[in-house]
């Protein structure tokens, strides 16, 4: 009996031990939000979720690597960071846009300064944008209208490999296979007027069965790999 | 008192005499090590070390490691602890990444030291010093290949412990820079090389074909890589201007002529069925007059691999397992018909129902021989033994009886049928049971017919073959063909294409881009080829797009050089049982995507370049990153 006892205080200490010495092992987390949007002249650019990243760099920590900062598909961004002073880089070849280059080639640098939250429009240069994106069902048939506006019209500009309806199940939509379950493709050379875009596709069934799909244009530039978003939509049929 | 001050003097005189000797104690001559300075002494020595460096030769794809063969779609992985490898979508950037600058050291100070060198006949020293820069040529090439433009390296480098290792860091060279150093040294070094004596060391042949390959993937990343320009860096460090291809194309053709007029090599054609021939041309070691370099393996000396142990047939298998690569339906249906055209298997007829044959093997008749000699197909032998690849019987109602065991018996399952009747094949296919085959296939190309190369005490010792003269045949076609010499490349295509069977030659209308990839595909299938021909090409992007195939779509588009393949799929064989009807008996096939593979694969335009990783960027940070990563 008194055995008992005694082993039974000597797990009651250890597990105290244990408690205590765990209150003590961490660090604190990371407390100060970083939030914003990937924008054009205030309008947020749609990207497929989790394709699109930006890096921050925090220098004066012996090896240096960056951290990535994933774009959601609706533009915006949040990393939740410790209070320091950080860079931020736009890398090339993220997005269907151009970040502020230097004259090399390589992209500009943003000194950051994070002490509390934080939230910051980022402002990049899209060779695209979506205008007046507009999409209606009719019956079990879903159509979208929307306009194009070439922004870079310079040496850099580059034209419209195809432009596309994605229609999903679920509020994640873009091109991959996972993420949709019809669309409709108009090839670049087949676009005749860039003010009056228009694509239709039939609802498949769904399984199971629900009334409303998530919808919205994507528009896939030559020579770009991640494509250019419109605002996502709920649509009920 | 007399005796202590002897006992001191005595005391004083050893610790004197120890003293004087401490240096030469400590520096003691090792026994177990040879120091750089001796290796340079003795023959034996540096074949030794060299040995120890082809032992390290890169390679990515080999048959020491089946599970590499598929990543892409070629085959499926049976064997559960794989079966992520067709359940994912992406390919990580640094997955078949390389930065193996340890042995570019150990070869550099190599290379200097026997510059050094004057103990050695003039004539073994040149070609040990030829052989190790072939090596350091090659994991250059290895290294362009999969990273593009990295620093070239040619000296060892010594740190000198000032504090500022600044001074080591060196940028990335550009890609043409790093291809034209591997042809620059290849060029170099290949008449200190011997013309022939043996396929394991580097020879004139290899280096040549080397060259070739080479110049042929510098060459189709300059032409191709201008349809992708977002795969390049301002630096050049990644990509190839487009005006280069020309020169690099010439050369690859020259490289590879100068192989085909010496006559030192010819196609493997020592049996009379094509088939076997063509498995054979992997398996045979002796006198294989196809073979330029190869890695070999040796049972007596221990050295062997579980290729064949892996991926044996159960019903041939010497041990309770196997049957883990099965070549996709997609790959199989790429082998042409004899007339030069393209078919999928004929599953159903014209009208509507299945296509019914006599013989389980029926279907597939009629094909490029290379088929049937890279891929066991159902009814095929392997060590004499027929597998038994069926995946259950088909009723005329529609329904299917089959198991979930291989070869499981049933009882009264056949309606009418009072017997136990055995309702799948030995070998699979079962959905989701590994180490049969789910796709309905077993891999043959490699296998080896030995007795005892599937049983785990033995293991096979069939060498992995790197260069080989029918590839080179197919470098000079591609590079005829690039430089507009269409007729050229028939000639080469059609000596290739007669020793599988497809004896109708192309003309030189005939040769298209489609052609050249398509040979390629099917001549090379299981060689380490797939990726880095669809990367040059910068098809990989195309033909892995991340779209779903179903069982129409992966029958399309054969023959096309950016056919859809980012699923396999299976084809399945039933037996057909009405005991009333005609077809009783019969075989019918089934166009099946094993349930296992669940994701398309999808080829990012940052996988075009491996990942260089953020260590290494760290440590020096001239070095630029990839694109699009």
């Amino acid at each position: 009996m008194n055995y008992i006892k005694f082993y039974s205080r000597l797990w009651m200490l250890c597990l105290t031990l244990v408690m205590a010495s765990c209150a003590k092992d961490n660090y604190a987390p990371p407390s100060s939000a970083f939030t914003g949007r990937i924008v054009y002249q205030g309008t947020p650019l749609g990207t497929e979720d989790g394709q699109v990243y930006f890096e921050l760099w925090q220098p004066g920590f012996g090896k240096s690597g960056s951290i990535n900062v994933a774009v959601a598909q609706d533009g915006s961004y949040s990393a939740m960071l410790f209070n320091g002073s950080y860079k931020l880089v736009l890398p090339g070849g993220q997005g269907a846009f151009m970040g502020k280059n230097l004259s090399n080639g390589i992209p500009d640098t943003l000194q950051l300064d994070i002490s509390g939250n934080k939230s910051l429009d980022l402002e990049v240069t899209p060779y695209y944008m979506i205008r007046n994106q507009q999409i209606t069902a009719s019956g079990k048939t879903i159509t979208a209208t929307c306009a194009l506006e070439k922004i870079i019209t310079d040496a850099n500009a580059k034209n419209i490999e195809r432009v596309s309806l994605y229609i999903n199940k679920t509020q994640f939509v873009a091109a991959s296979d996972t993420r949709k379950i019809a669309n409709a493709d108009l090839g670049g050379g087949a676009i005749t007027d860039m003010n009056n875009i228009s694509l239709s596709v039939a609802v498949p069934d769904i399984q199971p069965t629900q009334n409303y799909v998530f919808a919205r244009i994507g528009v896939k530039i030559a020579g770009v790999e991640d494509m250019l978003y419109g605002p996502l939509q709920k649509i009920t049929f | 008192m007399k005796h202590i001050t002897i006992y001191l003097l005595l005391f004083t005189v050893v610790l004197a005499a120890s003293c004087r000797k401490d240096s030469d104690f400590l520096d003691r001559k090792p026994t177990d090590v040879v120091a750089p300075e001796e290796v340079w002494k003795d023959k034996n020595l540096v074949l030794s070390v060299l040995a120890g460096f082809y032992d390290r030769f890169p390679d990515y794809q080999r048959i020491d490691r089946w599970w590499e063969f598929s990543n892409f779609d070629e085959a499926f992985p049976s064997a559960a602890g794989d079966y992520w490898r067709i359940q994912s979508t992406d390919w990580a950037y640094d997955w078949w990444s390389s930065w193996d600058y340890a042995f570019i050291r150990d070869l550099n100070m190599f290379i200097q030291a026997g510059n050094a060198a004057t103990e050695l006949d003039a004539m073994d020293k040149d070609r040990f010093l030829a052989e190790a820069r072939f090596i350091r040529a090659s994991v250059y090439f290895d290294l362009v290949k999969k990273m593009g433009g990295v620093p070239l390296i040619l000296e060892p480098m010594d740190y000198d412990f000032s504090g500022d290792p600044t001074y080591l860091r060196h940028p990335r060279a550009k890609e043409s820079e790093v291809y034209d150093f591997v042809l620059g040294e290849l060029e170099a070094i290949k008449d200190q090389l011997p013309e022939d004596g043996t396929q394991t060391r580097a020879t004139w042949g290899a280096a040549l074909a080397t060259e070739a390959r080479a110049a042929l993937y510098a060459g189709s990343v300059a032409r191709y890589g201008a349809a992708t320009p977002e795969v390049s860096l301002p630096g050049g460090e990644v990509g190839i201007p487009k005006e280069k291809a020309e020169a690099y194309y010439e050369k690859a053709f020259a490289a590879a002529k100068a192989i085909i007029d010496s006559k030192t090599y010819s196609l493997y054609q020592k049996k009379d069925d094509l088939s076997e021939n063509f498995a054979s041309l992997f398996t045979d070691k002796a006198g294989n007059p196809e073979v330029i370099f190869a890695r070999d393996y040796l049972i007596k000396a221990g050295k062997t691999h579980g290729y064949t142990l892996s991926n044996q047939p159960r019903t041939s298998a010497e041990e309770q397992q196997g049957g883990r690569l099965n070549p996709s339906l997609n790959l199989a249906e790429e082998f042409e018909l004899l007339n030069n055209t393209f078919a999928p298997f004929k599953t159903n007829e014209a009208a509507g129902g299945f296509a019914f044959y006599n013989n389980i093997g029926d279907i597939f008749a009629g094909r490029d021989a290379r088929l049937r000699g890279t891929i066991i197909i159902p009814g095929d032998q392997f060590k004499g033994i027929t597998v038994d690849i069926w995946a259950g019987w088909q009723l005329a109602n529609g329904s299917v009886i089959t198991g979930d065991q291989f070869g499981q018996i049933k009882d009264k399952v056949l309606p009418g049928d009072p017997k136990a009747v055995q309702v799948v094949g030995k070998d699979g296919p079962i959905d989701a049971l590994e180490f049969g085959a789910q796709t309905g296939f077993f891999v043959r190309k490699y296998m080896d017919p030995n007795v005892g190369s599937g049983r785990i005490g033995t293991q096979s010792d069939v060498w992995w073959i790197r260069y080989r003269y029918a590839e080179v045949l197919l470098n000079a076609a591609e590079a005829a063909f690039e430089l507009g010499n269409k007729d050229v490349a028939a000639g080469y295509l059609n000596e290739v294409r007669k020793r599988a069977g497809l004896v109708t030659p192309l003309t030189a209308a005939g040769i298209t881009f489609d052609r050249i990839v398509h040979e390629r595909r099917v001549e090379l299938a299981f060689e380490d080829h797939i990726l880095w021909d669809r990367k040059r090409w910068r098809i990989a992007h195309k033909t892995w797009n991340g779209e779903a195939l179903n069982a129409t779509t992966v029958t399309q588009d054969l023959g096309s050089a950016t056919r859809i393949n980012t699923m396999v799929f299976g084809l399945w064989p039933y037996k057909y049982y009405d005991p009333s009807g005609p077809n009783n008996g019969k075989y019918i096939f089934k166009v099946v995507k094993p349930s296992r593979v669940s994701k398309a694969h999808n080829f990012r335009m940052g996988n075009y370049y491996s990942l260089i990783n953020a260590s290494i960027t760290s440590n020096n940070p001239l070095i630029v990153k990839q694109p699009n990563q």
